[in-house]
């Protein structure tokens, strides 16, 4: 569709090219102000979808790597049961560590609930055993059917229950993300095909006479094409600007993992604001040419 | 065939608006040739010039502009051919942003010759039409007759073969009309062929006193040689 030559020319200008059509009005605010809203809601957009995306996969990780099993029996058999689940899993495949937790840690897992002076030995508090495993984690059910033969006390939660939910639900917010994505760059052509609309019919004399001089439709086409082009990567640059001042200004937590104060750029995320403006060009680009190309066969 | 023609029409019939306005129009324009096209307001000349640069497509019958149907062409392709036709509109239609210089240099500017446009051939034509103290005014500040040579100023810039004119002393008073005509006598004495659609039989009679030119009148939807009368 665009040769080397006309996309230098889009992106360098051809001086002459971009007089003959004369300074625009509202159609040149409304194509900035558009561009700009949506480079700022896209910030957004995608922020939320990387930081999504980000926890999905944190989640998903920890999923796979880690169980508890809890050993509920009276006091006296506790100790025993709890020596016969960690030697049933040094020989469980995909184990790579178990280990009891201490009754201070137990009591630092209770203590929002129960105080910090809660006495452990005098309530029948189950005994917690944290299990690591390698990258494909270990076979549950097998533990389970082990567990019930060798120590009838513990129940082995391996937190799919009630991770898996959450991981659907970060996995969908990250969809929503990428949609909504989509939805603006939409909006911004729906904008931008309006703004040049409005450009071409106010300009019809201006393409009569340059018609008339033996001008092309593909010429004339492109002087509105790369003046609304070039609107809408600037008009994208300072939403996408205001967009990243906003999401920097968001608390961090103090480093505490929280979803709202996840929501940012990690590492390569970065590339994406820097894509915006560009991609809101390309967007304008086609919005401007399609216009261009069906509202000069209307103008005779 | 076309044969050493410049324009031919064969057959052509153009409607407008459910009603037939030309009808069965054969012409013949030959390289270097001068012609008025005469008739009453409304008779059909400014669309039989339309038909003849292209900015029209005949309903019936076929249009051969330096060689080439028109009806074979796509609007990109007519627009070049365009290049070798120069026309002088009636009501002079000029980019209102843009100061004269630029208006006469629009039909290089946007055929990518523009380096062309910043020469001393553009001070020659502009001093050529009498337009130089005015070369920087805007359009809207000219008076009808300056506008009209800066018209024809642009019209020819590109060298043209064809120089059409509608109407072109439609709003000037006598001695700019006359003025005007002594410019297209000297281009069609450049070889240029010229064609002027008017209704002002004094401009023709005082054409043919200087020039060889052809009459043809556009009467009840039809096209006539005009004889003696003129």
């Amino acid at each position: 569709m665009f040769g080397l030559r006309r996309f230098k020319i889009l992106l360098l200008g051809d001086r002459n090219a971009d007089r003959v059509v004369p300074p625009s009005g509202f159609t040149a605010q409304l194509t900035l102000f558009s561009a700009g809203a949506m480079g700022f809601l896209a910030i957004f957009a995608l922020a939320l979808s990387l930081a999504s995306g980000r926890l999905a996969s944190q989640w998903g990780n920890e999923l796979a790597r880690t169980a508890t099993i809890r050993i509920v029996a009276p006091l006296d058999q506790r100790a025993a049961q709890t020596a016969a689940a960690l030697k049933l899993l040094e020989t469980t495949p995909g184990v790579t560590a178990a280990r009891a937790l201490t009754d201070a840690e137990q009591q630092a897992l209770l203590a929002p609930w129960f105080g910090r002076d809660l006495q452990l030995d005098t309530l029948p508090v189950p005994r917690l055993i944290e299990i690591t495993t390698e990258q494909h984690g270990f076979d549950p059910i097998g533990v389970r059917l082990r567990l019930t033969a060798e120590v009838p006390g513990a129940v082995l939660d391996d937190h799919s229950r009630w991770r898996a939910p959450l991981i659907a639900a970060a996995k969908r917010l990250r969809l929503l993300g990428w949609g909504s994505a989509l939805l603006i760059s939409t909006a911004l052509a729906a904008m931008v095909t309006m703004a040049a609309n409005a450009a071409l019919a106010a300009n019809a004399q201006v393409i009569q006479v340059l018609r008339l001089v033996g001008a092309t439709d593909r010429y004339i086409a492109q002087a509105f094409v790369r003046r609304f082009t070039l609107r809408a990567i600037f008009g994208s640059f300072v939403g996408v600007c205001f967009g990243l001042l906003a999401i920097w200004l968001i608390p961090s937590g103090e480093g505490a993992p929280g979803f709202l104060t996840g929501i940012g750029f990690q590492g390569a995320g970065w590339m994406v604001p820097l894509l915006l403006p560009f991609i809101s060009g390309i967007v304008a680009l086609i919005a401007t040419a399609f216009a261009a190309r069906r509202a000069l066969r209307t103008i005779s | 065939m076309l044969g050493a023609n410049v324009i031919e029409l064969k057959n052509v019939a153009y409607s407008y608006g459910g009603g037939e306005l030309l009808s069965d129009i054969s012409v013949k324009l030959a390289p270097g040739s001068f012609h008025f096209l005469t008739g009453p307001s409304g008779a059909g000349k400014t669309t039989f010039l339309k038909l003849c640069y292209g900015a029209l497509l005949p309903t019936a019958g076929h249009v051969r502009v330096f060689g080439s149907d028109l009806h074979g062409l796509e609007r990109d392709d007519i627009a070049l051919i365009r290049r070798k036709i120069g026309v002088v509109h009636q009501d002079v239609q000029f980019l209102d942003h843009l100061p004269v210089t630029d208006n006469i240099a629009l039909p290089l500017t946007v055929s990518g010759r523009h380096e062309e446009a910043v020469g001393s051939d553009l001070k020659d034509l502009i001093a050529w039409v009498g337009l130089t103290a005015r070369a920087a005014a805007l359009p809207l500040e000219l008076s009808g007759g300056e506008r009209q040579r800066a018209a024809l100023a642009r019209a020819v810039i590109m060298s043209p073969d064809v120089v059409m004119a509608d109407e072109p002393t439609g709003n000037v008073d006598w001695d700019m009309s006359q003025r005007l005509l002594t410019l297209l006598v000297e281009l069609n004495r450049m070889g240029k062929t010229v064609l002027i659609a008017t209704h002002d039989l004094s401009l023709i009679r005082a054409a043919k006193a200087q020039v060889q030119a052809r009459v043809l009148r556009i009467s009840n939807r039809r096209i006539q040689l005009a004889g003696a009368d003129l």
